[in-house]
């Protein structure tokens, strides 16, 4: 039995600890929030310089060729710091997108630039509230030209390229649908600000007005391949949950062990402690079925499926949990703008949604248990 | 990354499979009967013992003891590596040995003396001697160190009057390790003493308790002038805490054994398939699946926790705390998902036995489900571990630790 991460994997996830608690304290979130500004730049272009964007992109293709495992512990840092870079949308969703559905020439273009950290890249999937189903997805893709509107586009303002899923025909349900990779510089792209729950994450409405595009993968293909996109990112981002969910465990210990009431630290409360240690077997549980989907990435498992979903939705729980209860814990202050409970809240919400919610990936959990148990 | 073997890990498998090819059958289902089914019943009693006297003779009973005691001096992956082979197998239970050989044996091996340790830890390890563990009282069962069962001191004997309650597997045990108060004048945790005494003593009854299910797992023991000589002793006079924290330690690590048999998603999906609802087949409706997908991901996560700890195992290096999160996820779990299963079944849910669904397996899971999540420690118990020793959280405040025994607040 060998389900953990190596010497070498745990030493690289101690360098990027290292780093980022030098590089990444909570005043670095909160200067993106009260800047105004959508990411800290100076932190992006480091983490370019060490490589990390590039850490399971094959060396072919400009990365470091290191792997999976590789990048799921630098993740997991990067949740852990909160960090306000666009490093999800970029490494998470696109440059796998390009690595599910790219030509070799695509890749060859491409993520050796995302390796560097020298472009941000998204997805773009959302067109409205409610569930992203074929027939709702209206942004047209005709004759090599892209129009329509895709709504609350992660890092949207800043993306260089995204990957949008579109319709490229009239035929009904799935088979109509393309995935598309457009370069967001052409004239036609018009991007708006919006408002979101983190803008250390900040979204943005992208209308494309008749934008030349290029396919990315097959027509008819792009639904499964999004989902298979999906799937990779899940596995990916459930590791900065996880590092989410345990900062605000620490978070609430130390101020719980701190903060006296009632003549006694509130930490010898069992009302307190029950909370904290709800906390802690919420975040080992989803570290478990993380590092689980971590070796069915690693390995291109058959479970990749059923890993991520678990992976994702264990996570998506202990991220929520520890954030709400963190504030609970702090009490009025963790309600303040001054203290940081809010930003983790905050983002422990918005990866709750970033790749869709919860409803969704119960299902397809459970519609993978079905398959698996008819096999 | 992988779930393979070590070369050792793998050479160690070969064997063990080896011999018990040669000594049982492969399971035929896979269902783990055997292991739920209330072990007090004599034929199954009888097949436990010579099954575990077959495995003590080849060092199999308790693989991690040193080969002088009877063990085979092996890893604590070889003990995993052996009960997950052992469950592929048509076996009697090991059950009824589980507490002597994981509680009370080590605890006589650690503080017994040379002739007690060569007169007693043999014929547990054969399973022709059975052992249970009085510790929880009336008085004392979160706070075990308020129990009352008086032990005094009569000459060169102790002479033992009180009751012990929620003892496991007392009917059938020949030895007992027992927790007393020798000194109600020192505060609570300081006026304990342990003993080993026979089950057979005169002035020792055991009754069994009925549980809510109607089952009889537990036992009261009464104990009237019970008189043993000061040889019976384990440890110092009035550091009988510290003996029984010592036995509590040694409680078995529940890895590889799991709660393998134990009703789950597997069989709630089943359930799921077979019933129709009102909108249509229950595996379709949405607020099935959800459930179906919240008690997935807590059995996988705990399934891939295990594997953590077995990897740490594996290493040679002692698991991290991880571990200690097993008990609250899966009681609590078993009681929602078998209430959940009844409310899919409708009316018909509420019928037990023969004429309920699958012999009533999900009924009879949710009347046992209470005891699970207080055997061994409650959820809340078990949250004050987590909270004090993994998180390092402080104790509550207690306000009868400094205080004489028989001056410390009862309520009463």
């Amino acid at each position: 039995m060998n389900f953990d991460f190596s010497d070498d994997q745990k030493m690289l996830k101690e360098q990027a600890h290292k780093f980022l608690s030098e590089k990444c304290t909570p005043k670095t979130v909160r200067a993106v929030y009260e800047s105004g500004k959508t990411h800290d730049a100076a932190l992006w272009k480091q983490i370019g310089e060490l490589g990390w964007a590039g850490a399971a992109i094959p060396e072919e293709f400009g990365g470091l060729g290191l792997g999976y495992l590789e990048l799921c512990v630098i993740v997991e840092e990067l949740g852990r710091a909160l960090a306000p870079v666009p490093f999800s949308s970029t490494v998470c969703q696109f440059a796998e997108a390009l690595i599910v559905s790219g030509s070799n020439e695509q890749k060859s273009r491409l993520l050796p630039k995302v390796a560097a950290a020298e472009i941000i890249g998204t997805l773009a999937r959302t067109e409205g509230p409610g569930a992203i189903l074929p027939k709702n997805i209206r942004t047209t893709f005709k004759g090599g030209k892209l129009s329509g509107k895709k709504t609350a586009v992660g890092d949207g303002m800043d993306a260089h390229f995204a990957v949008v899923l579109v319709r490229a025909s009239d035929e009904p349900g799935e088979r109509a649908l393309q995935l598309v990779l457009v370069d967001l510089s052409q004239p036609g792209v018009t991007r708006r600000a919006q408002d979101s729950i983190d803008p250390s994450r900040a979204r943005a409405e992208l209308t494309f007005d008749n934008v030349p595009a290029e396919p990315l993968g097959k027509q008819g293909e792009a639904w499964s391949d999004l989902n298979r996109v999906l799937d990779r990112a899940a596995i990916l981002m459930a590791f900065e949950q996880v590092g989410g969910a345990d900062t605000c465990l620490q978070m609430a210990r130390a101020y719980a062990m701190d903060r006296y009431a009632f003549g006694r630290p509130i930490a010898s409360f069992q009302a307190i402690k029950h909370k904290l240690a709800d906390m802690y077997v919420n975040t080992e549980l989803a570290r478990s079925n993380a590092y689980y989907g971590a070796w069915a990435l690693s390995t291109g498992a058959r479970e990749l499926p059923l890993a991520a979903a678990a992976a994702r939705i264990s996570a998506t729980q202990a991220f929520d949990y520890a954030a709400k209860e963190s504030i609970q814990t702090h009490g009025g202050v963790g309600f303040t703008w001054e203290y940081d409970c809010h930003f983790y809240y905050k983002r422990a919400r918005e990866l709750s949604l970033a790749l869709g919610a919860q409803r969704v990936w119960k299902d397809k959990l459970v519609t993978q248990l079905e398959l698996s148990n008819a096999a | 990354m992988d779930f393979e073997d070590s070369p050792e890990e793998a050479k160690f498998r070969k064997e063990a499979r080896a011999w018990l090819d040669a000594n049982a059958k492969l399971k035929t289902t896979n269902t783990d009967a055997g292991e739920l089914k209330e072990t007090e019943d004599k034929t199954t009693l009888t097949a436990a013992k010579a099954w575990q006297a077959k495995k003590a003779e080849k060092g199999y009973a308790r693989l991690t003891w040193p080969k002088e005691v009877g063990g085979l001096g092996g890893t604590p992956m070889q003990q995993v590596v052996f009960h997950q082979e052992e469950a592929r197998y048509d076996v009697a239970p090991s059950g009824p040995f589980n507490i002597g050989l994981g509680m009370c044996i080590p605890t006589v091996m650690a503080y017994g003396s040379k002739e007690s340790i060569a007169r007693y830890v043999k014929p547990a390890l054969r399973g022709d001697e059975i052992w249970c563990q009085l510790f929880s009282e009336p008085a004392g069962g979160s706070d075990v160190a308020a129990l009352r069962t008086r032990a005094e001191k009569d000459g060169d004997d102790w002479v033992i009057n009180g009751s012990k309650v929620w003892t496991t597997g007392a009917q059938f045990s020949d030895y007992g390790i027992v927790l007393t108060r020798t000194d109600p004048n020192a505060p609570k945790h300081k006026g304990l003493t342990m003993f080993y005494l026979s089950m057979k003593s005169p002035g020792v009854e055991v009754k069994p308790i009925k549980q809510a299910s109607g089952a009889s797992g537990f036992n009261e023991v009464f104990f009237t002038d019970v008189r043993i000589p000061d040889a019976q002793r384990l440890g110092e006079v009035g550091q009988g805490w510290q003996v029984a924290l010592t036995t509590l330690m040694h409680e078995r690590l529940a890895v590889g054994g799991g709660t393998g048999g134990m009703l789950d998603v597997p069989q709630l999906l089943q359930l799921a398939r077979e019933l129709d609802l009102e909108d249509g087949p229950a595996i379709k409706n949405a607020a099935v699946r959800e459930k179906l997908a919240d008690w997935y991901v807590r059995s996988a996560g705990l399934k891939y926790t295990t594997y953590r700890t077995m990897t740490a195992l594996s290493r040679g290096q002692q698991p991290g705390p991880e571990a200690s999160i097993a008990k609250i996820v899966v009681a609590p779990k078993l009681q929602d998902l078998s209430a959940f299963a009844m409310e899919l079944e409708g009316e018909a849910g509420a019928l037990t036995g023969s004429d309920a669904l699958d012999d009533g397996a999900f009924q009879l899971a949710w009347l046992n489900a209470p005891g699970l999540r207080i055997a061994g420690g409650t959820d809340e118990i078990l949250r004050n571990i987590i909270a004090e020793r993994v998180l390092g959280l402080p104790p509550d405040i207690r306000v009868d630790k400094n205080v004489p025994f028989n001056k410390a607040p009862t309520g009463r």
